[in-house]
């Protein structure tokens, strides 16, 4: 039995119709996996040499010990955004006669085999073995690689009974930050209470039974929990969450925009992908610090127009790349409605137009590390406002993919295609070397001028602009309906 | 009202409706009948302007429906799900459709009164988005909507499909009376013979892309057409 069903999730993955097609996305992906997979083993490899040298006199597993409690919560924190819980598509084999206790194994069994459950072992199993070859007990370091085996299946186990649970996110990210600030002002150490029990799994072996019962445990309870809920009425069937209302009055007042404002508002609010695209968004604001703070790039001006058209264009690139497609699902009747295109993507300009002033007003305290960090970062965002927000929207008449609105955005392909990467060259680059070329010619002012000045020319040019792009997107109009009908899998 | 000429729609080799020519008249209920892949939707995509046909056009209201828009104010249609928003409550949606046609929320709400009986109180105040509704209930929320805006065509595709006796009784009542209005023209596709003899005055059969029937429906139409069916399904035997 088992073996048929992993052959069905084979072909179910061979046969998508979207595989050939997006190939080549495929591989970019696979190449960062493997690449993170790889620097995971460099640092496991390293990490007992660079705690030698940062703690000469400790032992490194017992440093690794103490930051393990941590390592747990990330990892809870990162599965909660990353894990796809495994759902296989169970509805063809309930009338079936297979047993339902054989479909919650497999579906446990193959939650297992996740790469995620993979990650930690890449880091530890290379570390395992630098120990073992500085003459640490053999017995104990293997039996302490099971046991952390042990550990992160049940995290894996545990995962999935929270699944998805925001309250328990929350309380994850809590613990996290009250622990660390417990530790970091000196209250209470988290890491000197944990480390000796971390520790004991290494320094007795025989305490390896505790996280290996732990795992067995976890396993049976998901296994009894899911074993109940094997019917469509119950585990199967995707929650539904109570509507939430609301006219959002304020936007009438942009005219015939506002309907179109309105919708474009609820779809990024009501759904899962659009809504973190926000969040997303305004954690890019940090993305300076990276910049700012090293000595490094003080002196580097262009880099630091970089980060200007970055952090003011993100919610630009991030949610314009996609227009129109974000309306996939419904475009038909967008197209078969009196509907003025105009006023449907002046409404995605205006929003776009807000989020670029707000990154920006965001971005002002870093006039902290000098004033042309404020200036620079004005000017791209004069550049973004007047230039890029027309040619991102002129991209956006070539995306002929679906996009389904209610999936995780992380490691979400979905829509993407090659118009996604070509789209970065004129947004990102070609901004960029206008401005070192007027920088190493002249200076940082004319630089920034000359950003400003073409964004300003955009901004005045405007509605001729968008008047091009409507005729551009009626002109794509078909190929369009046709391909948002394609369903992605 | 609608006037179709030496239309066709071809993909690749494969011809999938040709239509010489067709005229609906103004306040016509008209209804489209045919096997799968017949070409009822095409013809009513066509309509819509949402495929571009490989030869020949549609006049809707003088207006020509691939080179202008202007037939879009007059024009209103259901064809299936992808219609609906589905983050969106089905009172939102209303709203949102009759902002696109002129109406504000009084006029919605007016219209929707209307349809309480219609909808069987399973979709107004339900605290649920579009998508979270049963397929049958998120039908019913689309056709309404596009009687929103006092449209001059109404063009829905399968709209029987999936719904239960009661609501399909109700709905038969419901294009009654709009048919009934003399300025309002209703196109219907449907698989469900009774059904469309019961609402339509003409009905035009389709089969592999080309009308082969044309008649005013009468008390003998009905059998018309299970003969006509009937013979079909004989030669498909016979083949």
């Amino acid at each position: 039995m088992f073996k048929q069903f992993t052959s069905l999730q084979w072909k179910s993955f061979f046969r998508s119709s979207n595989l050939g097609k997006s190939l080549g996305i495929k591989i970019v992906m696979g190449f960062f996996a493997v690449y993170m997979l790889i620097s995971l083993a460099v640092t496991g490899g390293g990490m007992y040499f660079i705690l030698r040298k940062i703690f000469p006199d400790q032992n490194p597993i017992w440093i690794v010990s103490q930051y393990f409690i941590y390592w747990i919560l990330i990892e809870l924190m990162l599965r909660y955004f990353m894990q796809k819980l495994p759902v296989m598509d169970i509805k063809p084999f309930l009338t079936t006669p297979v047993k339902k206790s054989t479909i919650a194994h497999y579906i446990l069994g193959r939650s297992a085999a996740s790469i995620y459950n993979l990650l930690t072992l890449f880091f530890i199993v290379p570390f395992a073995i630098v120990l073992l070859f500085n003459n640490y007990p053999v017995l104990n370091v293997l039996l302490w690689v099971v046991a952390i085996k042990a550990i992160v299946l049940s995290i894996n186990y545990i995962n999935l009974l929270v699944n998805k649970n925001d309250k328990v996110l929350i309380a994850i990210v809590n613990l996290l930050v009250l622990g660390y600030g417990l530790d970091y002002f000196g209250v209470f150490s988290i890491k000197e209470f944990f480390g000796p029990v971390f520790h004991a799994l290494y320094a007795y072996p025989i305490t390896v039974l505790i996280p290996v019962a732990l795992a067995l445990l976890m396993y049976y309870v998901n296994y009894t929990y899911l074993k109940d809920k094997i019917y469509l009425d119950a585990k199967l069937k995707s929650k539904s969450v109570e509507a939430n209302t609301s006219d959002l009055a304020w936007t009438k007042r942009f005219g015939d925009m506002g309907s179109f404002l309105q919708l474009d508002l609820k779809m990024i609010w009501r759904n899962k992908r659009t809504k973190s695209q926000v969040y997303i968004s305004l954690l890019f604001v940090f993305y300076g610090l990276v910049f700012y703070t090293q000595d490094i790039y003080s002196s580097m001006m262009p880099m630091k127009a970089f980060v200007g058209i970055f952090m003011t264009g993100i919610f630009l690139s991030n949610f314009g790349q996609f227009i129109p497609a974000w309306d996939s699902s419904y475009y038909s009747m967008m197209m078969s409605q009196n509907i003025p295109m105009r006023k449907y993507l002046e409404s995605k300009v205006s929003l776009i137009t807000v989020s670029i002033v707000a990154m920006f007003l965001l971005t002002i305290p870093y006039v902290y590390f000098g004033w042309d960090a404020l200036a620079i970062n004005f000017g791209c965002a004069l550049y973004n406002l007047g230039v890029n927000i027309p040619v991102i929207l002129y991209f956006g008449s070539f995306n002929k993919k679906r996009i389904e609105l209610d999936q995780s955005p992380f490691g979400n392909m979905q829509g993407a295609s090659a118009t996604q990467f070509l789209v970065m060259l004129p947004v990102l680059v070609v901004p960029i070397i206008i401005f070192s070329i007027f920088y190493y010619i002249f200076n940082l002012e004319v630089a920034v001028g000359v950003l400003s000045v073409m964004g300003i020319i955009g901004f005045a040019m405007k509605n001729y602009l968008l008047g091009l792009i409507t005729e551009q997107y009626k002109k794509k109009k078909y190929g369009m309906i046709a391909g948002f009908k394609e369903k992605a899998s | 009202m609608i006037t179709i000429e030496n239309l066709s729609k071809k993909y690749g080799s494969q011809q999938v409706l040709n239509i010489d020519s067709l005229n609906i008249p103004t306040g016509q209920s008209f209804g489209l009948v045919g096997n799968n892949g017949a070409g009822k939707t095409t013809l009513f995509s066509l309509l819509l302007d949402l495929i571009q046909p490989t030869t020949g056009h549609i006049i809707n209201n003088e207006v020509q429906v691939n080179t202008s828009e202007n037939w879009k104010p007059f024009t209103s249609s259901f064809i299936d799900e992808t219609f609906l928003i589905g983050y969106l409550t089905p009172e939102e949606y209303f709203y949102f459709i009759g902002d696109l046609r002129g109406q504000n929320k009084a006029d919605v709400d007016a219209l929707l009164a209307q349809y309480q009986d219609f909808f069987h109180g399973e979709i107004l105040g339900q605290k649920k988005y579009l998508r979270d509704l049963s397929k049958g209930n998120q039908k019913k929320a689309g056709i309404v909507a596009s009687f929103i805006g006092n449209p001059k065509v109404v063009i829905l595709d399968e709209p029987f499909a999936n719904l239960d006796p009661t609501t399909q009784i109700r709905l038969k009542q419901i294009i009654k009376e709009l048919a009934s209005q003399k300025d309002v023209t209703v196109l219907v596709s449907s698989h469900d013979l009774i059904h469309v003899t019961e609402v339509c005055e003409r009905i035009v059969v389709l089969n592999k892309g080309e009308v082969v029937k044309d008649i005013e429906t009468s008390t003998e139409t009905l059998k018309e057409l299970e003969v006509f069916f009937g013979a079909e399904s004989a030669n498909v035997v016979v083949e």
